[in-house]
């Protein structure tokens, strides 16, 4: 393979940035697939759209309005101003945010699925086995919804990773601080390095298939999965 | 008479029915602005119609290497028509320059910019604000490259580098330096810059000596050897009234 010191040091930050970014989503994708799942609020159906936009909006979309919104004038860039931490485009942070709410629905579908899945008995009966709210959600949800949030972390992890018009339009290609796999592969095959280009994007495809093939096994263990913790519970 | 004026009315019709084609043209994206004009003239004055695609030329290299229909491609420098020219993919002894790059540095704060590009020596970034620094990638773009030997010319990198992010093509850049998130750029010119005036913010333009020419070679590929249209629009634009265009829009014409 031809891979040089720069494309590893692609796939180290690239890498970095995917699990940073799954770990954040969990964090903030958890409540929300919660709410999603349990809520009855008129406003259900606008959040559910707005978390599902970055399915459907062309990279070239956010990344536009990131890439203003970041900006000294834009309102992320005076906030990010205010607080003293200067703007966040072209820097790793920046690739973060972008990367969150680019892989946003990635994490919470699949929650919102496995909380649905789960019902309403399980936290009920630990409600009256008197359980407060916080100790039976660690205790009861979490551990049923396991397979939702291994699948949920997967599937952002494997989305960050494949990310590349937003990272293009916000990054500015800075060596260990901007420049991932996907923008160090279109560099190649822009600068006619097809060689290059090959030797990542093999590492690339091998990587993603290997994620999807098993996330496919994965899929088929979750029934055995709940079915032992719903005998357990019983 | 009225029979020959039937025909000689006839032939005329059908002769430019035949000779009104079209021209599909790959065309670099720091000449979009310049380029449309042109098209417009170049259909009122010829009845052709130029098809125009806009990029990075490296990213049509790769697409005419790979069967792309474009007719003609306007480049961003001359290495490239130059090479798909050796590679057999475009028709020997059609290349020229038709238009030479100019670099600018520019920011989108009147007054940053001095017309000398002493603000590149400062060693106070900080304190007038300057967190970012944008040029073209030099592995992509000629811009790029000439963003370099101007930076190193000047014996600023030291200070210069670590400020420095990279579009990926110049318009990338612009888009950098125009939604300020690079407070300072190298940009194209003709971004910026109408019949001769700087359209907005403070730029300094860069004299040529300092880099190598940003010639931008056009040539005729083979997809368009025998279409009347390409031949046309090549000779077009090395007309007076494309040159006339080309030059409102801040490039230089040396031949």
């Amino acid at each position: 393979m031809n891979l040089n010191a720069e494309d590893f040091q692609a796939i180290s930050l690239t890498l970095q940035l995917a699990s940073v970014t799954t770990v954040l989503l969990l964090l903030l994708a958890t409540p929300v697939a919660w709410w999603l799942a349990h809520t009855r609020s008129a406003w259900r159906a606008p959040v559910a759209s707005l978390v599902a936009l970055p399915l459907v909006l062309p990279p070239t979309v956010l990344g536009f309005y990131l890439l203003v919104a970041l900006g000294p004038n834009g309102p992320i860039g005076q906030f990010t101003q205010w607080a003293g931490w200067g703007t966040l485009a072209f820097s790793f942070w920046g690739l973060v945010l972008g990367s969150v709410i680019y892989s946003l629905p990635f994490a919470v579908q699949p929650l919102v699925n496995a909380f649905e899945a789960m019902g309403p008995r399980p936290m009920e009966v630990a409600a009256t086995l008197r359980a407060s709210k916080w100790d039976a959600f660690f205790t009861v949800a979490v551990p049923l919804a396991k397979p939702g949030f291994v699948m949920a972390a997967m599937l952002s992890f494997a989305h960050t990773v494949g990310e590349f018009g937003v990272v293009l339009m916000i990054g500015g290609n800075i060596p260990d601080k901007t420049r991932v796999v996907s923008t160090q592969i279109y560099g190649h095959v822009e600068a006619m390095e097809y060689a290059q280009a090959h030797g990542l994007a093999g590492v690339m495809l091998v990587f993603s298939f290997v994620v999807l093939l098993g996330l496919s096994w994965f899929n088929r263990r979750p029934h055995r999965h709940a079915t032992r913790h719903q005998k357990a519970g019983a | 008479m009225t029979l020959r004026l039937f025909l000689a009315l006839a032939g005329s019709v059908f002769c430019s029915a035949v000779q009104a084609g079209e021209v599909t043209v790959a065309v670099a994206a720091n000449f979009t602005a310049p380029m449309q004009q042109i098209a417009k003239a170049f259909e009122q004055d010829t009845g052709h119609k130029a098809q125009l695609a806009f990029g990075a030329t490296g990213k049509f290299y790769a697409q005419i290497k790979n069967g792309a229909p474009f007719a003609v491609l306007l480049a961003a420098d001359d290495e490239t028509p130059a090479r798909l020219e050796k590679e057999g993919l475009a028709v020997a002894g059609t290349r020229f320059t038709y238009a030479t790059g100019r670099l600018a540095l520019w920011s989108k704060q009147p007054n940053l910019v001095d017309d000398k590009g002493d603000v590149l020596r400062s060693h106070r970034f900080d304190q007038l604000g300057i967190h970012k620094i944008a040029m073209a990638d030099p592995k992509l773009a000629p811009y790029g490259v000439a963003a370099m030997a101007v930076i190193k010319k000047l014996g600023v990198q030291a200070n210069v580098v670590p400020k420095l992010v990279q579009g990926d093509s110049v318009g990338q850049t612009y888009q950098f330096v125009s939604t300020e998130n690079a407070q300072l750029g190298f940009v194209a010119l003709s971004q910026i810059s109408l019949d001769g005036r700087i359209t907005q913010g403070s730029a300094w333009v860069v004299p040529q000596s300092m880099h190598t020419p940003l010639k931008q070679d056009a040539v005729l590929l083979n997809a368009g050897k025998d279409n009347a249209a390409a031949h046309a629009l090549l000779k077009y634009l090395q007309s007076d009234a494309a040159k006339t265009i080309i030059r409102t829009y801040g490039y230089a014409l040396d031949h």
